[in-house]
């Protein structure tokens, strides 16, 4: 490792001087001629029969194209998982901001007026806004009832804990939706054409999905489509599975006005109408002997999936398997659900449950803590995981990991202890009071269980005519550096200089599908295989004769030059294939859940204000194991950017409900940290050794995302005493809670749950 | 464009140096006479609403977000976009600093946070952290978090005072 050139440097971002200089083109800096400008029309109602569609007054509607589900040639849904998401409503609508039927106009400012003078009218149909709601099944809204998918997880014998125990704690904890809030809104240009089909170009993380939702919905074989990824201004999982609608609408208004069409979301829209994180409830009832030891428990974990499966069953999966923390379970049962509302289909963000299912089990260990009378430091290490040990789906660890030495480090790296000390003295007077906080977690890298063998990704690596390496892959980037670090994973494997290789454009036209970008999985598994696509570039050439063993990189370019003038289009692939001993039980959820997990220990600083009960975060450690890091500017980068949102999650960032429908659909009230907000972030890389993906990289976007809001609750918790249970936690919440809890004795903050 | 209706009229500014004429409503965004008839595709539109900075420009100096500013109002004015940086030492130390403190993720604020940086450092060359966060309070970044940004900012500003 220590040989290596390029990996483990911070190689400049590959595409980093045209975003600095303001040369990268996204989605809306492009036009072509002839475009038009697509809008949608919604609804404006939760749920109901669709009656009568007007075209008012007041607009000349020839100029107009107009689309609506009958112009579908194919099958009118979003292909993904259960095919339940219409791509334009046929008679019912399920949820607020559905779309119903699509507008071009070649002036884009022609249509929000146009928009507004649709008029619908509905038989209104009884509609669900809450997991409660939705449990009762006195309406039913999807399927027979109301359930997309139940996940049911059992080790050991957890009705056999209760007896031994020393003490149960109880508790319940909730999640908000959370807006992904990229700062550059959806937004496509579809083009059609008879003979070539259907062309799009967009902002979007899944070149593939897209893909197969437009062959479906066209009916048209793969060739006859073709999904090209521009820039994309943010993503984080809010351009996984929605930009395959937003495709889908800007196609079927290219097809009907054989034009180019352009659609970009405004703020409002992109906000109200596309997906959110889900919003989670969890129950915890744990078992524990005196000594703070875990014995078993149950948790019972429901998401709030909106009005169509979407990826519910995904995330749901994601939440059940992190649902336990890194400790270790003797027994456990745990019983996920993901349930229907009436509210836009929440989808992937960041985390993919795994923050939800998190939130809960850190706060929970604080409450246990309280119950045991052993510190959140002590509870803690007691419980954690260690080599040889098992998750909560049996799968063992077997690679070397030290939970309790990140604590410490952690611990270290924040004062933890000098500060309790310190808080607690100066706590006793004025009107600021401050604590600290801990969450201890893991992140699963890759799809889950068998994901990966049934993606079979494909990479590609080709030597161009000028001798230079170019990376195929549909793995997009999105900011998180994807295309940074597979140039430096090819130009570490093939000896060559960093500026030497080019990652070519997404587009399903030319590059093969490398996967999905999600899941933390592209430096993981795709890196691994562009590391192995190159080798067979460069074996092609030393089998040829053309290329010594031993080479220079100028060898290699006058090497790749004469064959690519000899034989033509020069190109490796690469496919995955899954290890042979990896054992995942989809029907018992049981097995080896992920290759790797990354691990981490995070520390909150916090300080209230009594007057004004806002939060501030003082200071915030985030220490973890990542495997290697491949790049350092940009792995710390990522941790920075989670924690950022992390923030958001807990404190900042609610979602306003009424009747299904976000009400603050604006920056100006959905309010995200800024640069006044955020504390310093101090970020802490551990590298235990551990070999993975390529040159020993596990995956890292999502992990940072999971450990901030129950660090910071508990924090608060610390500070003021009073157990806080619901994020985001805003003033008003915090004011709420304490009001509430001056009511009860002292002691009764946990009043069902211990014994 | 049809947005306000009225009628369109002569406007005369200078972007980049260069003298423009555009023919606009007087209640046209600057940032779409930026971008659509000027071409100047670097201006970002993040909001619309004055929230987030992607649009933000210099205009004589003053440090604007342009999606708020009527191109009537841009009538004689000096506006400067990320395109027009090219020539100004204190923007390329920042494009670099961005580049090697990782300032720059998606990439899609990184514009209008380069122009708050700028206008940041001419009017205190020498910040203090405090300042930075401040002085770029208006520019929001979903992906970075801000410390690296704010890292990019203080070493361009210490490569501007070395010199
Ligand atoms: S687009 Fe102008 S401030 Fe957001
Ligand atoms: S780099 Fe993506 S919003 Fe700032």
């Amino acid at each position: 490792m220590k040989d290596d050139r390029i990996v483990g440097l911070s190689a400049p971002r590959k595409e980093g001087r045209d975003k600095v200089t303001g040369r990268a083109r996204y989605i809306d800096d492009i036009s072509m001629p002839g475009m038009l400008y697509g809008a949608t029309v919604r609804s404006r109602i939760p749920r109901g029969k669709i009656k009568k569609i007007t075209f008012g007054p007041g607009i000349n509607w020839n100029d107009f194209v107009v689309v609506t589900a009958q112009d579908i040639p194919g099958k009118n849904h979003i292909a993904l998982i259960e095919n339940d998401q219409p791509c334009l409503a046929d008679g019912v609508v399920n949820h607020p901001e559905e779309p119903i039927l699509l507008l071009a106009h070649p002036d884009r400012h022609a249509l929000p007026k146009a928009v507004e003078a649709v008029s619908i009218e509905y038989d209104a149909l009884p509609p669900v806004f809450t997991i409660e709601a939705s449990e009762r099944q006195s309406e039913i809204i999807w399927g027979a009832d109301n359930t997309f998918k139940t996940f049911l997880i059992q080790k050991g014998n957890v009705d056999e804990v209760w007896n031994k125990a020393d003490y149960i704690v109880e508790g319940e904890y909730t999640t908000g939706a959370q807006e992904q809030l990229y700062i550059e809104t959806n937004g496509m240009i579809a083009a059609f054409d008879s003979e070539r089909g259907v062309t799009v170009w967009g902002s979007l993380q899944c070149p593939y999905y897209v893909h197969k939702a437009l062959m479906a919905l066209f009916n048209l074989p793969e060739t006859k489509i073709r999904v090209v990824q521009t820039e994309t201004g943010g993503a984080f999982g809010g351009k996984e599975e929605y930009p395959s609608m937003l495709a889908a609408h800007a196609a079927l208004l290219a097809m009907k006005s054989r034009r180019p069409v352009k659609i970009i979301y405004d703020r409002a829209e992109d906000m109200v109408a596309t997906t959110k994180r889900h919003p989670s409830r969890t129950r915890h009832r744990t078992a524990v002997r005196k000594d703070g030891k875990i014995l078993g428990g149950e948790i019972d974990l429901t998401i709030d999936g909106g009005a169509y499966l979407t990826l519910s069953p995904v995330v749901l999966s994601r939440a059940t398997i992190h649902a336990g923390g890194p400790y270790e379970w003797p027994a456990i049962r745990v019983r996920a659900k993901a349930v229907a509302t009436s509210a836009p289909p929440h989808g992937a963000f960041r985390g993919f449950g795994a923050p939800q299912s998190l939130f809960a089990m850190e706060r929970h260990m604080d409450r246990i803590a309280r119950a045991v009378r052993l510190s959140p430091v002590e509870i803690r290490r007691v419980n954690f995981l260690k080599q040889g040990q098992t998750t909560i789906t049996e799968q063992t660890i077997n690679e070397p990991i030290d939970l309790g030495g990140m604590l410490d480090r952690a611990l270290e790296n924040s004062s933890y202890r000098e500060k309790k000390q310190r808080f607690a003295r100066e706590n006793e007077s004025g009107n600021t009071k401050k604590g600290m906080g801990i969450a201890a977690f893991l992140h699963g890298a890759g799809f889950t269980g068998s994901g990966e063998r049934y993606l079979r990704s494909v990479v590609g690596v080709e030597g161009t005519a000028e001798g230079r390496v170019r990376v195929l892959v549909s793995s997009t980037e999105f900011g998180q550096g994807t295309n940074t670090v597979l140039s430096q994973i090819a130009s570490e494997t093939l000896g060559l200089p960093y500026d030497d290789i080019e990652i070519a454009q997404p587009d399903t036209g030319d590059v093969p599908n490398s996967g999905p970008t999600v899941a933390s999985r592209t430096a993981m598994v795709v890196g691994k295989l562009v590391a192995s696509a190159a080798r067979g570039l460069e074996q092609t050439l030393t089998a040829s004769g053309t290329l010594a063993a031993n080479h220079t990189p100028e060898e290699f370019r006058t090497a790749c030059r004469a064959y690519v003038a000899a034989h033509g289009q020069f190109r490796s692939l690469a496919r995955y294939d899954q290890p042979a001993n990896i054992f995942w039980d989809d029907k018992n959820y049981r097995g080896e859940a992920y290759s790797a997990f990354a691990w981490a220990v995070y520390v909150a600083e916090v300080a209230v204000d009594l007057t004004t009960y806002s939060v501030t975060v003082d200071d915030f450690v985030a220490l973890q194991e990542i495997g290697r890091v491949l790049n350092p500017v940009l792995a710390r980068g990522q941790i920075i950017g989670g924690v950022a949102q992390g923030i958001g999650f807990a404190l900042y960032e609610k979602v306003e409900w009424r009747d299904g429908r976000m009400q603050n659909g604006q920056m100006t009230n959905y309010i995200m940290p800024t640069s006044a907000d955020v504390p310093p972030i101090r970020v802490f890389f551990e590298e235990l050794g551990n070999t993975h993906g390529a040159y020993g990289a596990k995956g890292i976007g999502e992990l940072p995302m999971d450990g901030p809001a129950p660090a910071i609750v508990n924090a608060i918790e610390d500070a003021l005493g009073v157990p806080m249970d619901s994020i985001p936690l805003l003033p008003e919440d915090i004011f709420d809670a304490m009001a509430s809890a001056s009511k009860r004795e002292s002691d009764a903050h946990f009043p069902a749950g211990v014994r | 464009m049809t947005k306000t209706g009225g009628v369109q009229c002569e406007i005369s500014l200078t972007v980049n140096g260069e003298p423009r004429t555009v023919r606009a409503y007087p209640m046209d965004r600057l940032l779409d006479v930026l971008r659509q008839q000027l071409g100047l595709t670097g201006t970002k539109e993040g909001c619309g609403e004055g929230e987030c900075g992607a649009c933000s420009v210099l205009m004589d100096g003053a440090l604007v977000d342009s999606c708020l500013v009527p191109v009537l109002q841009a009538q004689g004015a000096d506006v400067v976009t990320i395109e027009g940086l090219g020539g100004d030492a204190r923007a390329c130390a920042l494009q670099e600093t961005f580049l090697e403190y990782g300032g720059a993720q998606c990439g899609i604020c990184t514009p209008g946070m380069i122009l708050a940086a700028v206008h940041l450092l001419r009017e205190k060359p020498e910040p203090t952290t405090d300042d930075i966060r401040q002085g770029l309070a208006g520019n929001l970044c979903r992906c970075t978090g801000y410390v690296q940004i704010f890292e990019a900012v203080a070493a361009a500003a210490r490569r501007g005072v070395a010199r």
